[in-house]
């Protein structure tokens, strides 16, 4: 067999894509190839700072088309209103069809058990699982990014998940080159986590250069807080000082948008997307190490809520 | 060691660099890993103290609460109970002058599995050495699948260097030896450095223990190896991801009269450059080649004069035939005529043998097709690197095998280009990967 090789080695050097381009390009091929190779997808949509840019991906992968799948947010009802208020925003915006799971749903009933801790992200596993199943999703869209955690580092950016939505580490499929396997038997389905190889700063980067809107609370904003676990905490409905916690005013901007009750603010005056760029860039503390009270419970906090099927 | 201010600053432009690591049994690769993020100061503080605290309680270092540097990337419970690392870790990280993607890939459980799944993107792979034991078998092993897979850089750190009294001709010995074997397996840029990971010799500074020694540190190398994009151009390769035709479904705000008859193939480029106005080749599986122009270039709302690998893009074409998810698109007369008999280089990566009459899924690109194992050719003796004869694949054998496609694909040498001569072998009942996939139909031999 002959080959005919189109190559010019005389070819000007092309100006090379930079960092961003090559993640945005990586991640809007995830996001079609599972488009492409599943019937029921779902993206996963909270309102946070990743899940938005993984939206404004998908957006960009299906232009001029409207995003073919709809959203799914696992609502602890410990909600910062102003998040609330953008994710269906958002949803209006893009004319996407919106899926909630409700965690206080289950409380209500009695299926699902308020921790001591007060703590609601834990209890997402069960509302998300059951979602996925009767709307029969068999992938899963999720805004994991790996420099966020020593579990994530290890996952594949397509995850195969068994019946019981579990996660098992020991026995992942190899993944190779930039060809995903995506197949999967009954009753399983995938976690896809397009934005895999993006860090915090590329996030910001990105939002900054795409001019992309966030929740207000991602920006410096005065606020009721108080000190606990080392981390600033809103006061709020669902998040109460308790006796010797003191309640002072300060400046401050959340890194991580959660569920209110373990989610912590940093003070910061950062009031724009590149003060923003240039706070996490001189940042000396990780994102969930400053934020996350559920990461501190142990050094495998993320790893043992993966394996039960969290996102 | 110090937890002082800790300088994230990059770059918001300059280029992806990936690398992978591959190591044996103890010869302390994860402190390598993390030696690397720490120095090149990667790692924040709750991150450095969460590690002390582990290190301390394990009495790490004894009463002077050393730092164990392998708890930064052993991730998972049983890695850090076991002390040893099972899976692929991803990490990031930055200096001034490139951003890094470094798939930490362990040594000892699967480790073909796993060095395959971390060498296959890899601009560069890191292979370590003990300079206590020199170039063992495991080492011969992890150049082979580095040969194989063709990553286009290996460099070999000599680690533990202190512990043999930063000799010289010990590190020169280890060296002649690298450069022998890689030599035979045509992996002739191949570049020895001493270092110390437990010390922190030549990772990022240049160590005052090895004056003999007077080439760059790992982190100057991996700073200004040529990245795949500074090889001459390829030609233009574009897999068909799926077919863009809104029609009802239209993004909100546009105008539903512009986009009536639009029509476009979403894809990333693999290899080369388009233009607009350019001639390109359409090859659906199972028919006959067909010749059309570019009429246009979107990038979500843009549109692009050109547009290279690796950018995703859609492409509209001026001629309406069918194309959809499979189709290779490439310029003009460049594609190879589709072959339904298939030669390749296999990783095999399943538990159950590979054997003659074996019924699986290949996965080329964008199309995935039945076939059919017609032969297992050979298998690669890794400690000789000669092919000999052989019945059927085990896990963790590379071999060669023939296979007859369902339907006949254009089928490049991965000598040729790494992406479009790549394929997946994939088990038709549960769905699992079977094998990595080099294309070996039109190579030499």
């Amino acid at each position: 067999m002959t080959l005919i090789h189109a190559s010019d080695a005389a070819a000007p050097v092309r100006e090379r894509l930079g960092v961003l381009d090559t993640l945005e390009a990586e991640s809007i091929h995830v996001i079609r190839e599972v488009v492409a190779e599943f019937e029921r997808p779902a993206m996963l949509f909270s309102g946070g700072k990743d899940s938005v840019v993984m939206l404004h991906l998908a957006a960009k992968a299906f232009w001029p088309g409207r995003v073919p799948f709809p959203v799914l947010h696992v609502d602890t009802g410990h909600n910062f209103p102003e998040v609330l208020e953008f994710r269906d925003r958002t949803v209006e915006r893009l004319g996407l069809r919106l899926i909630v799971g409700s965690v206080q749903e289950y409380i209500d009933r009695g299926e699902l058990q308020e921790r001591a801790d007060g703590t609601r992200n834990p209890l997402q596993t069960t509302p998300l699982l059951d979602t996925i199943g009767a709307h029969r999703f068999d992938a899963v869209f999720g805004g994991g990014r790996r420099d966020e955690d020593k579990a994530r580092a290890k996952e594949r950016i397509l995850s195969l998940r068994d019946e019981f939505g579990q996660w098992d580490p020991r026995n992942q499929r190899p993944e190779l080159w930039n060809l995903y396997n995506g197949r999967h038997t009954v009753g399983q389905h995938v976690r896809a986590f397009p934005i895999s190889n993006w860090t915090e700063l590329d996030i910001w980067r990105y939002i900054a250069r795409e001019g992309i809107e966030l929740p207000s609370i991602y920006y410096a904003h005065s606020r009721e807080v108080f000190r606990r676990d080392g981390m600033w905490r809103a006061v709020g409905e669902f998040s109460r000082p308790g006796p010797g916690e003191e309640v002072a005013v300060r400046t401050v901007r959340y890194r991580t948008v959660g569920d209110m009750s373990c989610t912590g603010a940093v003070l910061s005056g950062a009031c724009t997307v590149d003060d923003v760029v240039r706070e996490v860039a001189a940042s000396t503390l990780t994102e969930r190490g400053a934020t996350r009270a559920d990461d501190r419970i142990s050094e495998a906090a993320m790893e043992d809520r993966k394996k039960d099927g969290y996102f | 060691m110090t937890t002082e201010l800790l300088d994230r600053q990059r770059p918001a432009a300059g280029t992806l660099f990936r690398f992978a690591t591959a190591g044996s049994v103890d010869d302390g690769k994860s402190t390598l890993v993390g030696r690397l993020l720490h120095d090149s100061k990667a790692i924040l503080a709750d991150q450095l103290e969460s590690v002390a605290r582990t290190s301390a309680d394990r009495g790490f270092g004894g009463d002077q609460g050393g730092l164990d540097l392998a708890l930064l990337t052993d991730g998972l419970r049983a890695e850090r109970e076991q002390g040893i690392t099972i899976d692929v870790a991803y990490r990031y990280f930055a200096t001034d002058r490139r951003t890094f993607i470094l798939a930490d890939c362990p040594g000892h459980v699967q480790y073909t599995r796993n060095t395959v799944t971390g060498a296959s993107t890899a601009d560069a792979v890191v292979v370590l050495v003990d300079a206590r034991k020199g170039v063992l078998e495991q080492t011969r092993r992890h150049l082979s699948v580095v040969a194989l897979l063709r990553v286009p850089h290996v460099v070999v750190a000599v680690n533990k260097i202190d512990l043999v009294g930063y000799a010289e001709d010990v590190f020169a010995r280890i060296e002649a030896d690298v450069r022998r074997v890689a030599g035979e397996l045509g992996l002739h840029d191949a570049v020895s450095i001493p270092v110390s990971a437990l010390a922190g010799d030549n990772l990022v500074e240049r160590s005052v223990h090895t004056p003999w020694y007077a080439g760059p540190t790992l982190l100057d190398l991996l700073e200004t190896l040529p990245t795949t994009d500074d090889k001459p151009a390829t030609a233009f390769r574009f897999p068909v991801q799926l077919v863009l035709r809104p029609q009802g479904a239209l993004a909100p705000g546009l105008d539903v009269g512009a986009f009536r008859d639009y029509r476009a193939y979403a894809g990333q480029i693999v290899a080369g450059t388009v233009r607009v106005g350019d001639a390109v080749t359409v090859q659906t599986p199972g028919q006959v080649p067909r010749t059309t122009t570019v009429a246009g270039i979107d990038a979500a709302g843009r549109e692009l004069d050109e547009a290279s690998a690796p950018h995703s893009v859609s492409l509209r074409l001026v001629d309406e035939f069918d194309v959809a998810r499979g189709d290779l698109i490439g310029a003009a007369g460049t594609l190879p005529a589709p072959s339904a008999e298939l030669a390749a280089s296999l990783c095999w990566l399943a538990p159950r043998p590979l054997r003659p009459g074996t019924k699986v899924l290949v996965k080329h690109g964008t199309a995935t097709v039945r076939a059919l194992v017609s032969a297992v050719v050979g298998r690669l003796d890794l400690d000789t690197f000669e092919a000999g004869p052989a019945a059927e694949l085990e896990l963790n054998d590379i071999g060669r095998a023939s296979l007859r496609l369902a339907a006949p694909l254009p089928l490049e040498p991965y000598a040729v280009h790494r992406r479009t001569g790549a394929f997946l072998l994939i088990d038709p009942q549960d769905g699992s990967t079977l094998a990595a996939g080099m294309i070996r139909n039109g190579a030499e031999q």
